[in-house]
């Protein structure tokens, strides 16, 4: 079912983390393609969010490897997996919250060079609409700003991979729109990895989707190819 | 003297030591294992313990035993009353925040040793043994109170284990010690338990204060390596056993007494010290092993 | 942080000149104690860089001060190095002690940090003593006059170690502030706000913390060589716990993770506990006061609560 692909951007190998007796992650073969909007999907504990932080060096796995355009990054931490282009942004959001809005967004734009911080900090606020707020302290801001602001700080970093979980979470309606747009509006310079519950806009938005079901992958596929998979129906569409 | 009676002799000197940092670093244990709070003003509890004794010996009259036994008693109660207020009206109101209690209880351990300064002077005055009783061995003779202190810290530990192990209080302290929030769901007085084992640690090491002071004269600036010692036990041995507190009182001890018949003991201690922050470095889970 | 940029340099170019105008007003006995004051704040300027804006709260920054004090005073003494080149090796002892420190007790966090901090300050301590032959040990050692010039002016003198004092003092502030201005300054502060959050902004927060802790040592590096040669003594004294615990409370006292905080604290801090020595032997009994009192009521000490109520754009 997995397509061979000439150059994936990340491609894991056998994937493992086991807590204890809970097999988080297990084995698993991933692979993304460069440029395309790929959905994380699967029931809840599913290991969805633990495979992430292996992509992005939260946590380190047990075997299996990662490979980030043919460089072996299984054991590199993940500040310095952050610098070779992948962004993380977090489940729960997770910013700076003593700091100003611009602080926070120009300490992601800082990390990548000290050079025209202020116009690409203000960049990145625009594209995501929230300009005018700079001055204000990020943890007065409402719930949807701050999301915006932790998804502002992934773009920011101007990385290859954007790996968004569960971004919409707590966004309104006319929020998502703009969020859609957004998304769109990143590929092909930046490949996207989105975990995400809001099966609606899985299936209008991702090129590609993956279902994770006890950390082993069980189906891959377009959007179509996904709503047509049995096995998929009974694990957790039709749940 | 020959090299056995001589090792004997550290020995025996080393297992005073021992018993009397068993105590206190129980004390410290137990504190930081039920509240997560690093006492650093438990030298000082350490040091009232000394001079209520003396307080009390110079007051009782009779002969020095019903001083003693008067001190054994009143001292600890006192130093825990202590405690437990502080308990209240500081620790509480931090919220147990870990960093911020051992800020407020360095300023606790200036204001209780300078209090003494002021109202105790800064002489050292010998309290008597409540009873003479030299042991004649073979080679020296040996002072029979030393052998008791060993004898009451054992007695007072098994009796803390005792507590801990097999009655409802110590069920108590140890849920909350696992888990406060659900301690609470289950209707256990958190704040009372807090309370109650700030005031209990302090009280240990105030009896280990009692029970040094025929030993040691009593001084307002004799905390600091009782505190120290502690420290290294109760951070050697792991943080909430008192299994583990007693081997390393017992390890420290005896190479202290030991090894400061060999080398100065300014360089023992040198080493001691560096050994704890290495194995604070290096083997953190034993201690805190979450980020405390 | 960044923004109200001229305000921010007037308010400390007026504070400067204030402190440098004092020595025309002050009586001599006044002037000295400004002098150990400004000394005194230098240190704790560099303690809230580590503290104060990154998050490191160390309980043995007096290992960094005692390093700086004995690298500029041995040699001082043993081989009659002057003032110039004895500041030089106490600056660059201080930051190098902190390296040593810091790669170590940085793989520790919390609690476990200031434990590790506060262990190795002791190690030090007790290592002054061991060596006493060297050191003096407790009763320290005077600096001979001869090693205590710059540029041909005896720092024994009143006016000289005035300016020397100040001079020290105004390149530590105007530094502190362009550091903490800086992007840097930012990523130190990133550190004590979420370090997880500036993890996964690339940053690695082993490095940060690291150059934060040797930038303090370089401070109270430069603090120590600066009081042993303005005020002529070394003694072992200063590596004891209570030199730890001084710049924390200065620190506390006029606002962790302020440009001028340390000073303030400083000042006041100075001049109370020579109050109370006046009135009692155990006047250390107001730095313990103090520092419950702060930590209870006012954690963000004087400058903190301004800047939260009035000022924000104080830096």
């Amino acid at each position: 079912m997995a397509a061979v692909i000439e150059s994936p951007l990340i491609e894991t190998k056998g994937l493992t983390l086991h807590f204890g007796g809970l097999r988080a992650v297990d084995g698993v073969d991933f692979s993304l393609r460069p440029g395309e909007i790929h959905a994380l999907i699967g029931p809840n504990g599913a290991g969805k969010t633990t495979f992430v932080s292996l992509l992005s060096g939260r946590r380190l796995p047990q075997s299996g490897s990662i490979r980030l355009a043919g460089e072996d990054i299984t054991r590199l931490p993940a500040h310095a997996r952050v610098r070779k282009g992948i962004a993380y942004t977090f489940q729960i959001t997770s910013i700076f919250p003593r700091l100003s809005v611009f602080d926070n967004v120009a300490l992601a734009v800082q990390s990548r060079g000290a050079r025209g911080v202020t116009v690409k900090t203000r960049a990145a606020l625009a594209r995501v609409g929230l300009e005018g707020l700079e001055g204000q302290e990020a943890q007065t801001l409402s719930y949807g700003h701050q999301r915006l602001l932790e998804l502002a700080m992934g773009l920011a970093l101007a990385p290859r991979l954007l790996i968004l979980d569960e971004p919409t979470q707590g966004l309104a309606a006319s929020e998502i729109e703009g969020f859609k747009a957004l998304v769109r509006s990143l590929v092909p310079q930046t490949t996207v990895l989105l975990i995400e519950h809001n099966m609606d806009l899985v299936m209008d938005l991702a090129t590609r989707i993956t279902v994770l079901n006890f950390g082993r992958i069980l189906a891959t596929g377009s959007p179509a190819e996904i709503r047509a998979d049995k096995a998929v129906q009974e694990a957790y569409l039709g749940a | 003297m020959a090299f056995g009676p001589f090792l004997l002799l550290a020995l025996m000197e080393g297992l005073v030591t021992a018993a009397v940092l068993a105590l206190a670093a129980a004390g410290l244990s137990l504190v930081f294992g039920v509240m997560r709070v690093v006492n650093v003003a438990h030298g000082e509890f350490y040091m009232l313990g000394a001079i209520l004794a003396w307080v009390v010996a110079s007051v009782v009259p009779g002969p020095p035993a019903v001083g003693f036994v008067a001190a054994l008693v009143i001292a600890p109660v006192l130093v825990g009353a202590l405690a437990a207020a502080a308990d209240g009206l500081i620790l509480k109101r931090l919220h147990y925040d870990p960093e911020a209690t051992i800020v407020a209880t360095i300023g606790l351990l200036y204001m209780i040793q300078q209090a003494t300064l002021s109202l105790y002077g800064p002489n050292a005055n010998p309290v008597p043994a409540p009873f003479e009783w030299r042991i004649q061995l073979p080679w020296f003779g040996y002072s029979g109170y030393k052998l008791f202190v060993v004898l009451a810290a054992g007695v007072v530990l098994l009796a803390l284990w005792i507590f801990m192990r097999r009655t409802k209080a110590g069920l108590i302290m140890r849920a909350t010690q696992v888990d406060r929030t659900t301690a609470r769901s289950f209707g256990i007085n958190v704040d009372l338990v807090y309370m109650g084992t700030f005031a209990l640690g302090a009280g240990l090491a105030a009896l280990a204060g009692v029970l040094i002071v025929p030993i040691q004269q009593a001084q307002y600036l004799m905390g600091g390596d009782p505190l120290l010692l502690s420290f290294i036990v109760v951070i050697i041995g792991g943080l909430g056993s008192l299994r583990g507190t007693l081997i390393a009182a017992l390890v420290i001890g005896l190479s202290d007494g030991t090894i400061s018949m060999f080398f100065t003991p300014t360089l023992a201690k040198i080493i001691a010290t560096l050994l704890v922050a290495m194995v604070l470095v290096f083997r953190p889970q034993g201690l805190f092993g979450a980020r405390a | 942080m960044t923004g109200g940029g001229a305000r921010i340099w007037a308010l400390h170019a007026a504070v400067l000149v204030v402190v440098f105008a004092a020595q025309y007003w002050l009586s001599p006995y006044h002037a000295t104690n400004l002098a150990r004051i400004m000394v005194l704040a230098v240190f704790a300027m560099g303690y809230n860089l580590a503290f104060g804006y990154t998050g490191l709260l160390s309980l043995g920054h007096a290992l960094l001060l005692a390093a700086g004090m004995y690298a500029a005073s041995i040699p001082a003494q043993l081989w009659g190095w002057t003032a110039g080149p004895a500041l030089i090796a106490g600056i660059a002892a201080g930051g190098l002690m902190a390296g040593a420190v810091g790669l170590l007790a940085l793989r520790t966090a919390g609690v476990s940090f200031m434990i590790v901090t506060l262990m190795f300050a002791q190690a030090g301590f007790l290592t002054i003593l061991y060596f006493a032959p060297v050191t003096g040990g407790d009763d320290g050692f005077a600096l001979p006059a001869a090693s205590r010039t710059i540029l041909g002016f005896s720092l024994a003198t009143d006016t000289p170690r005035f300016l020397a004092a100040f001079g020290l003092f105004a390149s530590g502030l105007l530094a502190s502030l362009a550091l903490v201005r800086s992007s840097f300054g930012r990523t130190m502060v990133a550190m004590r706000e979420n370090e997880e959050r500036s993890r996964m902004l690339g940053y690695n927060p082993f490095t940060v913390k690291l150059a934060a802790l040797v930038i303090s040592g370089l401070y109270a590096g430069g603090a120590g060589a600066a009081w042993a040669l303005l005020f002529g003594y070394a003694g072992a004294s200063f590596a004891s716990i209570q030199y730890s615990i001084l710049p924390m409370l200065y620190v506390l006292l006029g606002g962790a993770g302020t440009v001028l905080g340390p000073f303030l604290g400083a000042v006041l801090m100075f001049y109370l506990i020579e109050f109370a020595s006046d009135l009692t032997s155990a006047y250390l009994f107001i730095v313990g006061l103090a520092l419950v009192i702060l930590v209870l009521f006012a954690p963000k000490g004087i400058l903190g609560t301004i800047r939260e109520r009035w000022a924000r754009w104080l830096p």
